[in-house]
């Protein structure tokens, strides 16, 4: 595919990996956060951290958007989905994350109109075509599909869509970002910035990183000869001694973001006082929901939401897995109990996510020897 | 033994990670329970919800030396043949697609699971299910497809059934069909046959009938014009038997959850590993290009004419050859190779260069949102 393959050639890969080896001393230990769940995907489909030397090391951050909604707010969606009358859409992914009581896909089998959706526009496709019924999109992400919720939204109100409802579940980056920052058991040298969340703002939020807490950040695309780059890029500021936000995805990502994008934004939705995160617990401003003008859009005000809220499983680590303080494979669950096919935590739900993405792709992508 | 290396550069595993690891495997290598309190359509994606219906269900139930094989087709011996025995229901929405209808999937999915058993299919038994309402113009249109499938296949129609549904059931119509075939003589196809140093061979491009289905959905507003492969393999398991005989360890039909799903079927049966390198595998750029939107990997996409096939090393090339004069098996390829360890695993050489686990689906193919 043009466009595509060339930020997977092998053969560039390979090179750009031997400068890797060549720059890092042999003594330290680095230990590299990529905050998004899609460079994380990347990471292990492609088999990159296979190509890096052994003492750097790649940590797994926060930013799928799946796997850090709580189970309280998977169970309010549940609630939602069981309504009389109510088409719920959502997300492939988010159909088998486990709330208390079950998952979205298990309410559909027992028999909620529970359909995935790949846009917010297919939903709001789903409820013009259906005028008799109530139409729920389950909002997740961060700023990367946010603003799609927004136009979204702004079209139903344009066009008069009267049984069009948005279960906003929508998260901002930097407040999560700042917390793993606070967090006492934290050791990064760096950070692998989020690609698709900078399109939209920018790289300038980020600049707090290094100015308050020295460590630098690239942003980076999602092709795996990207994620190299990204790592030779933090190397070498770590290398000379520089600290600073430098942009790796300019051919998307506009330095001072899409104001367009920000202006949709402010104009749909408002910051949560606090939100609720899975593995990070409450973290003040990190979400968004729909401001006042859009109420009638709001299904948490049109539908009864439970808001009860679910303590994580006890033996559930997930939490450390986002911070990244463990490993997936350290997690005593890990593998066993907590596996794709009966998730415990959402780390092991979406294929984004930390754990799901270690035990699909990353167990023996690393040499062992078989004696 | 020598120390085997799997790859250079990264670190060696430390033990507590190694430990974690055979943990895992223990734990995966038990048969899967089905503890699922409802059936989801999970369950019907053939990856790891189906194999826990089918080992936790219904293997348990109807245990038998034929059933517990868990092949294709069973093999059953009757006054001294050997006679292969299917059976398969078709579901598919919509009926007609680019490249075929379900008519034609209906004869040669049944007929391909009894070919790739090393089974000269012989005779097919045809279910239809059918909803009030139905167009008899379509019905005529699919019984044209499957009397046309049936001859090119060689097998002939030789009973039925048929049951009518109220409107608002079947989408149309369910087909179920049942094969009965017999062992060709050249074919000594058995799982345990498998030996590291083998090789796996793919018998052409893969994920184009899924992704034809998909397609013709509209679910995604995609306009690509792919084609479904629905065809018999008969052809291309006669030319493999007799160009490799012996030498021709086993084959598995790539159908729902795609090559991934065959090979992972294969390591499992036969305890051995396998290694699949990524960039051998042919993959037409349409549907490369459309599984690359959907974020879903081609190698979990169902075919409806592909088999996989192991190979002894000296009969790779010949057996290549052979396919390769078959029509639709043209850019039939050397995919990868058979190891020792870690049993019962899938590992993908990436075409970028690492490594990593191609395991059994868990669910639906679902995309990833961003």
């Amino acid at each position: 595919m043009k466009f595509v393959d060339e930020f997977r050639d092998a053969a560039l890969g390979r090179a750009l990996a031997d400068q890797i080896a060549a720059l890092v001393e042999p003594d330290r230990h680095y230990k590299i956060m990529e905050v998004c769940g899609g460079h994380t995907h990347t990471i292990y489909r492609y088999g990159v951290d296979d190509l890096l030397p052994a003492n750097v090391e790649l940590v797994h951050g926060p930013g799928c958007p799946v796997c850090v909604i709580p189970m309280g707010r998977v169970d309010d969606g549940i609630t939602n989905a069981r309504e009389p009358n109510v088409i719920f859409t959502c997300f492939g992914d988010m159909m088998r994350v486990p709330g208390g009581h079950g998952t979205l896909l298990e309410a559909k089998a027992n028999g909620a109109d529970v359909r995935m959706v790949y846009s917010p526009l297919d939903a709001l496709r789903i409820a013009k075509q259906s005028p008799d019924r109530e139409v729920v999109f389950f909002a997740v992400g961060f700023e990367t599909t946010a603003p799609s919720t927004a136009l979204t939204l702004l079209r139903a109100r344009a066009e008069g869509v009267r049984n069009f409802f948005c279960f906003c579940n929508h998260v901002t980056i930097i407040p999560p970002v700042r917390a793993l920052l606070e967090s006492p058991d934290l050791r990064l040298d760096g950070f692998i910035g989020p690609g698709h969340v900078s399109t939209i703002v920018g790289g300038r939020p980020f600049e707090f990183i290094p100015a308050e807490y020295g460590k630098p950040v690239v942003i980076s695309g999602f092709e795996p000869l990207d994620l190299l780059q990204s790592v030779y890029m933090l190397l070498c500021q770590l290398t000379e001694g520089r600290c600073e936000v430098e942009n790796q995805y300019k051919r998307v990502v506009p330095y001072d973001g899409n104001p367009q994008a920000f202006r949709v934004l402010s104009q749909v939705f408002e910051l949560r006082a606090h939100f609720e995160w899975r593995g990070l617990g409450f973290i003040s401003q990190s979400a968004l929901k729909l401001r006042d003008e859009f109420a009638e859009f709001d299904a948490e005000r049109r539908y009864h939401v439970p808001g009860v809220r679910i303590a994580d499983p006890k033996a559930c680590q997930c939490g450390e897995v986002l911070k990244g303080v463990i490993k997936p494979w350290e997690c005593k669950v890990f593998g066993t109990a907590c596996t794709p096919e009966h998730p415990i935590g959402t780390c092991m739900v979406s294929s984004e996510g930390a754990c799901a993405a270690y035990y699909n792709f990353g167990r023996f992508a690393r040499e062992r020897e078989v004696v | 033994m020598a120390a085997e290396r799997w790859s250079t550069g990264a670190p060696a595993l430390d033990d507590r990670e190694r430990e974690a690891l055979a943990k895992i495997e223990r734990v995966r290598a038990m048969p899967p329970k089905f503890r699922d309190e409802h059936i989801t359509m999970a369950h019907g994606a053939g990856g790891k919800a189906s194999a826990s219906l089918i080992r936790g269900l219904f293997v348990p139930a109807f245990a038998s030396p034929a059933l517990d094989a868990l092949d294709d087709a069973a093999m059953l011996r009757v006054d001294g043949t050997e006679l292969a025995l299917t059976t398969d229901s078709f579901v598919v929405k919509p009926l007609r697609f680019p490249g075929g209808s379900i008519g034609e999937l209906a004869v040669n999915g049944t007929v391909n699971d009894l070919a790739v058993a090393g089974a000269r299919p012989l005779a097919l038994t045809l279910s239809l299910v059918l909803e009030e309402g139905l167009a008899s113009d379509v019905l005529r249109g699919e019984v044209d497809a499957i009397a046309r499938s049936a001859a090119s296949a060689g097998v002939q129609i030789v009973a039925g059934d048929t049951k009518v549904v109220e409107r608002g059931h079947a989408d149309g119509m369910y087909i179920c069909t049942t094969g009965l075939g017999r062992r060709d003589s050249r074919a000594h196809l058995s799982p345990a046959s498998l030996r590291a140093g083998d090789r796996v061979l793919v018998s052409g491009r893969i994920g184009e009938h899924g992704t034809a289905i998909m397609c013709a959905r509209g679910e995604f507003e995609l306009e690509a014009t792919i084609e479904s492969d629905t065809r018999s393999l008969w052809p291309a398991v006669d030319a493999l038997l007799g160009a490799a005989g012996p030498s021709l360890r086993c084959m598995r039909d790539a159908t729902r959850g795609g090559v991934a799903s065959a090979l992972n079927e294969l390591a499992t049966a036969s305890g051995v590993a396998m290694l699949v390198r990524e960039g051998d595998v042919p993959v037409h750029p349409a549907v490369s290009g459309a599984c690359e939107l959907l974020g879903i990997d081609p190698m979990y996409v169902a075919n409806e004419g592909k088999l996989v096939a192991v190979v002894a090393p000296d009969a790779t090339q010949r057996a290549l050859a052979a396919l390769r004069a078959v029509p639709g098996c043209e850019d039939a390829a050397e995919i990868g190779e058979v190891r020792s360890e870690p049993p019962g695993m899938v590992l993908v050489q990436t075409a970028f260069g690492g490594r990593r686990v191609m395991d059994l689906l868990v669910g639906d193919p679902l995309p990833r949102i961003c």
